[in-house]
């Protein structure tokens, strides 16, 4: 059936035409745009960048691998990464609990209710990220800001919030879950939905009482789904930029510096663009190791 | 039996929203304290005396007017316009066309190239922004708007693409047969099937696409140097935070204006948005 209608289709169109609306072309000039896309703006950067981290500050010179040896031996670059991974594992722990908290709450609700705060719930997320941290770097204000007044009036002292490490550290931590508990809330909303109903009916007829119900129905029908979202927010968080850029530069004195805020230091505004490359590619193997997991578990899951 | 099930309803829906007052206090505060900042006067932002929490003297508009007589703030409204509606549309041309060709036309490496695509969404943009320096300084276009140009659709393109994927190959093959036989050519099938039919798919890529462009800040930051070039997000951060302590009411108002245009979009447009976001992440 299909012969007859590219038949019909190719009368007297020209060969150039002909060669556009043949099946086996039409794939090919379709991905192009998309194939020119990552080849030259994502594979051949990250080859470039792999070069770039071999050369020296003026890139006049090859150096192999110094500037990656260079950083191992900083201690400011062991903070980098300490920080990371404690950014990392916090934000995305609080956030996977309470997008979970805030999952089963809306579900409680009545439907109207329920799109409605939900909706409003998504408004951290929506928001431009480099926008809201000014909002919060303003929130943390020591002297004329909300936060340390609140905390006076209920009987606290202020806190040094961004110029002491450990309050600056939990002050990004608590950014990024603020921006990124909306994120899990709508993936395990969405999940909440798929679970069949009559689950939870045949547990309560064999006894299951709230908790039991949430135990053995909720969180095995739920767990593809949070390991994904996990991994995805792993991701992101890991990568993040914004926050700390704008609460605290990486301050004080590089105790909250991630990844990415240190290499734009070193490579932006130090002008030694190979070992900011190399910084950003110590990212790399964290990345791509979610990025496997994220893989598998999607294959799995159209098995 | 059946009035103490209503009422124990009725309770657990009590429950439930009084549980979702701390959530709603901690999503709203920042914005509600950027929101009265705004419209304070300096002396009772830098005031230590009363309580902060409301107005108390009488609202301003002044750091509103600052910001937009005093300020590129207009010229950075356009460039972020500009950029992220252009950037939108180069991200779906391209993006319809390769989620079309993925999910119908089975070609050498189909199936391979969708797990492409799927790799480069998860590539950050902190990952590569060094190397981008390079090659944006190679084309000549560091202190530029236009870099951004196609810098963003690095962002854009993979995730529509996958979430495009997703929505095209949902639609039934019987659709493209009937069509087939009715003569369709591939583009015809394209435009007049897939399109119409994969709208809800449509809408919640472009928005998507256009919130990624619009928030955007590292890109802009590191490679936009000049005022009149930048955008709305290293616009404000670069210009308007000043060394003394009276920025505070201009920099809000820059912030929450800014926000504006992708917010009012996600309220209007929520369930495609969510329904996108959903199933590009687990399908």
């Amino acid at each position: 059936m299909r012969s007859i209608a590219s038949v019909v289709n190719r009368k007297s169109s020209p060969s150039f035409l002909k060669i556009l609306r043949s099946r086996r072309y039409a794939a090919y000039w379709m991905v192009l745009p998309l194939f020119i896309l990552i080849v030259g703006l994502v594979v051949y950067p990250f080859c470039y960048s792999l070069y770039l981290s071999m050369l020296n500050k003026s890139e006049t010179k090859w150096v192999g691998l110094k500037n990656f040896g260079r950083l191992l031996g900083y201690g400011t670059f062991w903070l980098v990464v300490g920080n990371s991974f404690r950014f990392t594992l916090i934000a995305v722990f609080f956030k996977a609990t309470l997008g979970l908290a805030l999952a089963l709450i809306l579900n409680n609700l009545p439907l109207a209710g329920q799109r409605l705060w939900r909706g409003v719930s998504m408004i951290p997320w929506v928001m431009p990220l480099a926008l809201s941290s000014l909002g919060w770097w303003w929130v943390f204000e020591p002297t004329h800001s909300a936060i340390n007044w609140v905390l006076v009036q209920l009987g606290g002292t202020p806190k040094p919030w961004l110029s002491d490490p450990f309050w600056a550290r939990v002050s990004t931590i608590v950014t990024n879950i603020w921006f990124g508990t909306p994120f899990f809330m709508i993936m395990y909303l969405a999940g909440l939905k798929s679970i069949p109903e009559s689950l939870y009916e045949a547990a309560q007829i064999d006894g299951a009482g709230a908790v039991q119900r949430f135990r053995y129905v909720t969180l095995p029908m739920l767990s593809r789904l949070i390991a994904i979202t996990v991994m995805f927010s792993t991701i992101v968080t890991f990568a993040n930029f914004d926050i700390v850029r704008i609460l605290t530069r990486g301050g004080p004195r590089y105790t909250t510096h991630l990844f990415g805020t240190y290499a734009f230091n070193i490579g932006i505004e130090a002008g030694h663009l190979p070992r900011g490359a190399a910084v950003a590619l110590f990212m790399f193997p964290v990345l791509g190791l979610a990025a496997f997991f994220i893989l598998r578990n999607i294959a799995r899951g159209e098995e | 039996m059946i009035q103490s099930l209503a009422r124990r309803k009725r309770a657990k829906v009590f429950i439930s929203y009084c549980a979702l007052v701390p959530f709603l206090v901690f999503f709203l505060f920042p914005l509600y304290w950027m929101l009265i900042t705004s419209f304070k006067t300096d002396t009772e932002i830098t005031s230590l005396k009363g309580v902060p929490l409301i107005i108390q003297g009488k609202p301003t508009l002044a750091h509103y007017k600052k910001i937009f007589f005093e300020t590129a703030y207009v010229t950075w409204f356009k460039n972020s316009f500009l950029i992220a509606g252009l950037v939108t549309i180069i991200t779906m041309a391209i993006s319809i066309l390769a989620a079309y060709a993925i999910s119908r036309l089975r070609f050498f490496g189909s199936r391979h190239f969708g797990v492409g695509v799927f790799c480069t969404y998860l590539v950050p943009p902190t990952l590569l922004f060094i190397p981008f320096y390079k090659v944006v300084g190679a084309l000549g276009l560091l202190n530029s708007k236009w870099s951004l140009l196609f810098l963003y659709p690095t962002l854009t393109v993979p995730f529509c693409t996958w979430i495009l994927i997703g929505f095209f190959s949902s639609i039934p093959k019987a659709l493209d047969e009937a069509a087939f036989v009715d003569g369709a050519s591939y583009i015809q099938m394209l435009w007049k099937v897939f399109l119409p039919v994969a709208a809800p798919g449509l809408i919640a890529a472009t928005l998507f696409a256009f919130t990624v462009s619009w928030a955007q800040f590292l890109y802009p930051l590191a490679y936009i140097y000049r005022e009149n070039e930048m955008v709305l997000t290293n616009g404000i951060y670069t210009t308007l935070i000043r060394g003394d302590v009276y920025f505070w009411g201009e920099l809000m108002a820059g912030a929450l204006l800014a926000s504006i245009p992708v917010v009012v979009l996600f309220a209007f447009l929520m369930d495609y948005y969510i329904a996108g976001l959903t199933r590009g992440t687990l399908r």
